[in-house]
């Protein structure tokens, strides 16, 4: 299992091992210091391009002038938390939390809450009409946000929606609902439906099989789910940039750009509030990251 | 047509018997499907209100000549009737070939299917790179694994204003370019390092999905297919191109349609890195975001004629690509 960028290690069998006193024969897995090297190197290199954006945005958030992104030699020097404090004194940093979070679990619970028996549905039964939802489902997923935006806009304006938390969420639910249903129905896929049977043979109707068999072991695939809801609509940049309209209804996605006007850019300030969403999302994301991915890949559409 | 089991009722179904009418046959599927229906009701309303009936009204705005100006509207305690008017398919046409066509759709088209092409190019083969390396034993794979995921666990909207600050003119890789004597461009200003740009962070926050999944992809190959690879003498290429390869192929094909999906339709990146300031490096979702919400007056019209453009792209190609796979007999994981 060497790789692309390693030689392959010299088959150790050529015929030699008679005259010369016995080489150390290399196992399987194994490698040259060489290519042991390599990798570390190369992996090394990764990592610092994966990290470096990041610790210098932390590193730029404890300058505390606005253009010490220019000089950063002198950020050393007067080395402070003083942007934190502002910000977190001062800003609307608080209300941007709220609404941030109002909103994405708003669109987690409901997605997962209204996702779930269809997931089970197109999971364990066939009906007229199977394809076609499973292609809808499909197909929202491929929703650029520009298909939806400016009716989204025009319905919400009439609804008196627009800079409503509720009104985010409904938008965030258009993407949050079917993807939900398809990454449920993969997770259900992998329940034995001899559970089902047993369920039925004992005298549940489908909803009842449903309710008390197939839900509550289907516990971490909810989850994952929930946290894909969570963490999309979390992340979210155009509908939440153009629906929420007063300063204390941003998002952090939205807040995060009212930094930077034409007139003044607060760039420590800037910084300090993104190392501080930063911080939880990142360690939320790594708690979950492992199931997100099998989630993700798992699926699996046989029919 | 194959006979399956309902797996929920232990019913047989697809058996050929002769087709009973219409009415029978509603009423025959109702009492058997009943609770299918009502375990996809909710969906079926969540898709059909918040998406399939906002597409309507998006299709019929494309067919008029809706901007903010004539639009319904309030205006303090007064309201302002809509007054657009029905225009037919004049909005699309004008996109696809009227008057500087090029500039305003094309121009953005090509530079769109480079960007998806570069994109997910450059994702697929440094992701594939890294979960390589990871694939082994290695001392602090673990830890590796941690840091490369990093791009991907911070939200896009915050690495992207760390981006910002690194190439802005006077930034940290200016001052480095500098420093080695080499030429400074404007990242953030010219159009050519504005694509540029663009892809270079799209790509640092793509990959490590991409490395991930792959990873996993790697991990489930079957060890003894490399072993009797060796014995038969096949070296590290071969063992790569004739096992690793296929072994990939169903994880490969589904990372690479959703991230064709993501790339096309990535608005962050774009979006936040330039603002309204680079006419030039917009794809074709920022593009018509910014003819939608981003000038005065804002042409809904206009704008939703676009997004319908840009799903029906996605739609054909994904058709296209699915037809692709089934005829190499793959499935799609997703």
């Amino acid at each position: 299992m060497s790789t692309t960028t390693v030689p392959a290690p010299a088959p150790a069998e050529e015929g030699t091992a008679s005259a010369t006193p016995p080489r150390r024969v290399r196992g399987r897995g194994e490698r040259s210091l060489g290519a042991s090297l390599a990798s570390h190197g190369l992996l090394i290199v990764a990592s610092l391009a994966a990290l470096f954006p990041i610790a210098w945005l932390v590193f730029l958030s404890l300058g505390p002038d606005k253009d010490d992104y220019l000089h950063p030699e002198r950020i050393w020097s007067k080395m402070t938390f003083d942007n934190y404090a502002y910000v977190l004194q001062h800003t609307n940093f608080f209300d941007w939390m709220k609404s941030s979070l109002i909103v994405s679990l708003g669109t987690t619970v409901i997605g997962v809450m209204v996702a779930a028996t269809t997931g089970y549905a197109v999971s364990r039964m066939r009906f007229p009409g199977y394809r076609k939802l499973m292609w809808v489902l499909l197909v929202t997923q491929m929703f650029p946000i520009a298909v939806l935006i400016v009716p989204m806009y025009q319905i919400l304006s009439e609804l008196q929606l627009i800079d409503n938390y509720l009104g985010l969420i409904l938008v965030y639910c258009s993407t949050a609902v079917p993807y939900c249903a398809w990454l449920l129905k993969g997770y259900f896929d992998t329940i034995p439906f001899e559970i089902d049977e047993a369920g039925r043979v004992d005298g549940l109707s489908p909803f009842g099989t449903f309710f008390r068999l197939i839900l509550p072991l289907a516990r971490p695939g909810l989850a994952v789910a929930g946290f894909y809801s969570f963490i999309t609509a979390f992340g979210e940049v155009a509908f939440a940039s153009t629906f929420m309209l007063s300063d204390t209804k941003y998002t952090f996605a939205v807040g995060l750009q009212s930094f930077v006007s034409e007139h003044d850019a607060q760039r420590n300030l800037m910084a300090a509030t993104a190392v501080l969403v930063a911080i939880p999302v990142s360690a939320f994301f790594y708690l979950v990251q492992k199931n997100l991915v099998t989630g993700l890949t798992a699926g699996g559409t046989k029919g | 047509m194959t006979v399956a089991i309902d797996r929920a009722t232990g019913k047989r179904r697809g058996d050929r018997t002769p087709r009973p009418g219409l009415g029978r046959r509603l009423k025959d599927g109702y009492q058997k499907h009943w609770y299918a229906y009502a375990m996809i009701a909710p969906v079926a309303v969540v898709i059909g209100v918040l998406v399939l009936y906002p597409l309507g009204y998006g299709l019929y705005l494309t067919l008029t000549d809706a901007n903010s100006l004539n639009t319904a509207r309030t205006i303090g305690v007064n309201e302002i009737e809509a007054t657009y008017k029905f225009i037919g398919l004049d909005n699309y046409a004008d996109i696809l070939w009227g008057p500087t066509a090029y500039d305003r759709f094309w121009s953005h088209f090509i530079w769109t299917i480079v960007w998806t092409a570069v994109c997910v190019g450059l994702h697929y083969c440094i992701g594939l790179g890294l979960a390589l390396l990871l694939n082994q034993k290695l001392r602090g794979r673990t830890f590796y694994r941690l840091v490369l995921v990093l791009p991907w666990a911070v939200p896009t909207f915050v690495t992207v204003f760390g981006w910002r600050f690194m190439l802005a003119d006077g930034g940290i890789i200016n001052a480095g370019l500098d420093a080695l004597h080499l030429p400074t461009p404007l990242w953030l200003e010219d159009t050519f390092w504005q694509r540029f740009a663009a892809i270079m962070v799209n790509t640092w926050c793509g990959v490590p999905f991409m490395m991930v999944s792959l990873l996993g992809g790697l991990q489930s190959i079957d060890k003894s297919l490399y072993e009797a690879a060796e014995m038969d003498g096949a070296n590290a290429w071969q063992r790569f191109r004739y096992v690793t390869l296929p072994g990939l192929r169903s994880v490969s094909s589904t990372v690479v349609l959703l991230g064709i999906i993501w790339t096309f339709n990535q608005f962050a990146v774009i979006f936040l890195l330039f603002g309204n300031t680079a006419p030039d490096a917009q794809i074709l979702v920022t593009w018509a975001y910014q003819l939608g919400f981003g000038q005065q007056p804002r042409d809904f019209a206009q704008s939703a004629a676009y997004g319908i453009l840009l799903l029906a792209i996605l739609i054909v190609f994904t058709s296209f690509y699915r037809r692709w796979l089934n005829r190499n007999e793959q499935q799609l994981a997703i």
